[in-house]
């Protein structure tokens, strides 16, 4: 009964540890990370109050 | 037992302060009034560090899931999503317990001694779901549907709430750069004023940014419940003395709810703990009446 339960609980971990990686690969694949990096490496005139 | 609390207390200072040092670890930015430009930038960290910060080598989750968000081409950031379910899933609100360079500033903040430091009030359990309106709000719809003619929104936590923006990145970078100091106009003095009431808020409540504000700790806390590393109380050893219940600074009852949304993890529950009933725990094992 224990085991079942432990059972359970780890899948859910694991699913969504699963799911975070494909969202990454995916967000990956399909071109996000230069967006992301190119607001990050000019200063964010919105981040520091300016903009 | 006090000795165990302080030693505790020491050892996660000392990570957070490495953990804040790795992060914003080019230091020669703060000299030059630049910023990073690197490949590392590619990557987020775990904590709220503003990419802005001139130390900063890597890119804050929160500004990355709105600049995403926020861009004409998607509408969704399943990179940092994704980035945020793998750390979420593994740890929970560890990260804002030992990994969140704001969350190390408020720890230093609050020992600030002052007469008198209410542990709670009326209406803070209900004002600590106001972090998950602003995730919503701030954090995906408006960036979302607030666009300009070309469908690009902005970053809208960043630009009128995260006071993170305005200590690492707004206050060094303005005071090093001629033409940013020219610029400043209404939206830098109400940064800079949430920035001071959250430093005078934090010296006298336990991480008021935390609890009430950081849409980065609401998406951690939905995931203490289920990630692998958790809390457990052996119910054997528990005599329910409540200790840990009163020195916990977050206001939870780890014997109710070991995993309880608004644990960040710290450890002072389990050190202060006079039978050692509070343990860590990567397995699912749960206690039962038998065992
Ligand atoms: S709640 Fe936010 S600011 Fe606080 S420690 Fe967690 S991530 Fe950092
Ligand atoms: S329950 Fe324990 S670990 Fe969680 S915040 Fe409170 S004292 Fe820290």
């Amino acid at each position: 009964m224990r085991k079942q339960k432990k059972k359970n609980i780890n899948i859910i971990s694991i699913c969504f540890l699963f799911i975070g990686i494909v969202f990454m690969v995916f967000g990956i694949y399909r071109g996000e990370v230069p967006v992301m990096f190119e607001k990050s490496i000019n200063i964010c005139l919105e981040c520091i109050g300016i903009g | 037992m006090v000795k165990k609390r302080i030693s505790n207390d020491r050892s996660r200072y000392i990570i957070q302060a490495i953990w804040t040092l790795i992060t914003n670890s080019f230091l020669i930015g703060f000299i030059q009034g630049k910023i990073y430009q690197g490949k590392v930038k590619n990557v987020c960290v775990p904590g709220l560090n503003c990419y802005s910060c001139p130390g900063a080598i890597a890119s804050c989750p929160i500004g990355s899931l709105q600049a995403v968000i926020g861009s004409y081409e998607f509408k969704f950031a399943f990179y940092i999503a994704g980035f945020m379910i793998v750390i979420g899933s593994i740890m929970g609100r560890f990260v804002c317990g030992y990994l969140c360079p704001f969350g190390f500033f408020q720890d230093m903040l609050h020992k600030i001694p002052f007469y008198k430091k209410p542990k709670t009030f009326k209406g803070d359990r209900l004002l600590r779901k106001l972090k998950y309106v602003i995730l919503i709000v701030f954090v995906i719809l408006m960036p979302l549907f607030l666009v300009d003619i070309i469908g690009q929104g902005s970053p809208y936590f960043c630009k009128l709430i995260c006071p993170a923006g305005t200590l690492e990145g707004g206050i060094p970078l303005v005071l090093m750069n001629d033409t940013l100091k020219q610029t400043v106009g209404w939206l830098y003095a109400w940064k800079n004023f949430l920035l001071l009431v959250t430093i005078l808020a934090s010296i006298l409540i336990y991480r008021p940014f935390c609890k009430y504000i950081c849409p980065l700790g609401a998406i951690y806390s939905v995931f203490n419940p289920i990630s692998i590393f958790k809390y457990r109380v052996n119910p054997e050893k528990c005599i329910h003395c409540h200790a840990c219940a009163t020195e916990c600074k977050m206001n939870v009852d780890p014997v109710k709810n070991a995993n309880d949304l608004e644990c960040i993890r710290c450890g002072k529950c389990k050190s202060i703990c006079p039978t050692n009933a509070i343990e860590y725990t990567y397995s699912t094992k749960k206690y039962t009446s038998k065992n």
